[in-house]
């Protein structure tokens, strides 16, 4: 299968700041590729090389087999871009923008009105559709600008955080948007630091961190390895300090983790003898709240890798740009 | 893929969006309505100095209606990332800035005729060669346009185009020979006239209206229409060196 998207070696450059460095990947035509980092991994920089909005220092990129790294707008008739902020016309209606970006793409008027239309009906935004965009809610405003990066049928979606500072369900109904755009063959570049839904969206993911990609895999490859492991966490108060050491040199077999003084991570290759744990914890003076298993997912495997924590990460981008 | 239908609808957005909202009329209307009470009516030369007050109240309003808008239509839409979106769309980007600057040109062309229009009431103005004098028009259009988007390249503030627009338009009523004629400046302001575009277009102005004009009209429109160039060139490169990082 040819690649929709092949980089290889691409490094950029903002005066003190090494934004990417040497990212190599491929993204294969109707795949769901995810690119996922925290705040200032270099996800947004990547998306404006890509997609001719920024220049690289080095490397190549080759967007739907079109060489795009002396001419950064040659495959602009092949991808569809939905930035980070919603960046349609205030002062437009719903309808009027959609209509202006598919004239942008040369679209006759008909066919113009009718894609605004059908947009408007699948991303249930009809009723809105003659209000002024700078009238829309996050959430309608996020849906009218995945629908304006679609209404060409382009062949490459880049979507930039799609579902970052809005409502639970417009994020649920956005989710299930890009699942069907996938599902009709569109290939999807998609960057987020939401690692649940990348994990339930991606088919492959790559994590960028400090602007260098540490791990491409599928997300059944990258899950495997820890899937074998059992995990329970243990959350506790008045625990002493050092109850890590105490921990490891009572349980050896156990691998321990904590997050301040309140959470424990446990993790093994065998099952985790509970009773034992949360009784010598007790007898170590703290009070156990809770302890539960817990199903290994990618935000472990993500942990494990870059070695952020993924609340961490979540505030750091909610306090940024609103939450989820 | 049919360039004209993004040419047109970027052209009409901006018309929609900007040009035809009534704040801009007004500025349109009112700005050279007062230019032209001003210079006409208070003159103290009688309504005999309208045929050469005339070509100054053009060239002034043209200059000021063009570069202000500018400032909004490239430097806010930058300012609110919606210039993004046009960046991104399969067009050539000489197209493009020719898109977003049309609707300015056609601005400055309408404003030009407000002071013509007010004219005609008070002044016979047989004696205009037409053909000079709105290809003239057309010219500062086009140049001031150019100016205009120079400026709102260069900065990345809407406050701050205006104000360096100014640091640009108010010398230049002084300087380029639409109401003081460039002989009777200091001879050391005199080199500044001549690199300022007003004053070719100013001087083809008054020559097809009062056949009082310095240099021949094809050197006049010639060195406007290099001044186009130029300026529009200087303003892709710098989109290219600031925008597409």
């Amino acid at each position: 299968m040819n690649d929709a998207i092949a980089v290889e070696g691409l490094s950029k450059r903002f005066t003190e700041v090494q934004a990417v460095s040497d990212l190599s990947f491929n993204v294969r035509q109707g795949e769901l590729f995810g690119f996922l980092g925290p705040n200032g991994a270099g996800k947004t920089t990547t998306i404006n090389m890509l997609t001719g909005l920024a220049r690289p220092d080095s490397g190549t990129i080759r967007i739907g087999g079109i060489d795009c790294t002396d001419r950064p707008r040659a495959a602009q008739h092949l991808i569809g871009v939905v930035p980070d902020e919603s960046n349609l016309y205030p002062e437009l209606t719903g309808f009027e923008n959609l209509c202006f970006c598919a004239a942008l793409y040369g679209l006759d008027k008909a066919e113009r009105q009718d894609r605004a239309k059908g947009l408007l009906d699948r991303f249930s935004l009809a009723q809105a559709a003659n209000r002024k965009f700078g009238g829309y809610s996050k959430g309608m405003k996020r849906k009218l600008t995945i629908a304006a990066g679609i209404i060409h049928k382009p062949e490459i979606l880049f979507l930039d955080e799609p579902t970052t500072g809005i409502d639970v369900a417009s994020a649920r109904q956005l989710r299930q948007l890009i699942a069907d755009l996938h599902r009709t063959g569109t290939t999807i570049f998609l960057t987020t630091h939401y690692i649940e839904e990348a994990e339930r969206l991606c088919d492959r993911i790559a994590f960028i961190v400090s602007g260098r990609i540490v791990r491409t895999d599928t997300v059944e490859h990258l899950i495997q390895p820890i899937q074998e492991k059992h995990v329970v966490q243990i959350l506790s108060v008045k625990t002493p300090d050092d109850m890590k050491g105490r921990l490891t040199e009572n349980f050896p077999d156990l691998e321990f983790t904590t997050q301040g003084q309140e959470l424990i991570r446990v993790e093994a290759h065998k099952p985790v003898p509970v009773g034992p744990l949360v009784r010598f914890l007790e007898d170590q003076g703290a009070e156990v709240a809770e302890a539960k298993r817990i199903r290994p997912s990618l935000e472990d495997v993500f942990i494990q890798i870059t070695g952020i924590e993924v609340d961490a990460m979540r505030k750091e981008k909610e306090k940024a740009g609103g939450g989820q | 893929m049919k360039l004209w239908i993004a040419f047109w609808n970027i052209l009409v957005k901006d018309m929609r969006t900007y040009y035809l909202k009534p704040p801009n009329i007004s500025w349109g209307l009112i700005f050279p309505l007062a230019w032209t009470g001003m210079f006409f009516i208070k003159s103290g030369s009688g309504l005999e100095s309208i045929m050469a007050l005339l070509p100054g109240v053009v060239a002034i309003s043209i200059l000021f209606g063009t570069t202000s808008m500018l400032a909004v239509t490239v430097t806010f839409e930058k300012k609110n990332r919606s210039f993004e979106r046009l960046l991104l769309a399969p067009i050539p980007f000489e197209l493009l800035m020719l898109a977003k600057t049309s609707g300015a040109i056609l601005f400055g062309v309408a404003n030009a005729f407000v002071p013509v229009i007010m004219a005609a009431f008070l002044a016979d103005l047989s004696p205009v060669s037409w053909s000079i004098f709105i290809s003239t028009v057309f010219m500062i259009a086009v140049a001031s346009t150019f100016l205009g988007l120079f400026i709102a390249v260069a900065v990345s503030e809407v406050f701050e185009a205006q104000t360096f627009s100014n640091f640009f338009r108010f010398p230049m009523i002084f300087l380029c020979g639409l109401f003081f004629p460039i002989e009777k400046l200091p001879i050391f302001l005199k080199p500044f006239s001549y690199v300022l575009p007003l004053t070719y277009g100013a001087d083809a102005l008054h020559g097809a209206v009062h056949g009082g004009h310095a240099m021949p009209f094809v050197l006049d429109l010639s060195l406007l229409g290099a001044f186009c160039v130029v300026l529009f060139a200087v303003s892709l490169w710098n989109i290219k060196r600031k925008w597409i990082l």
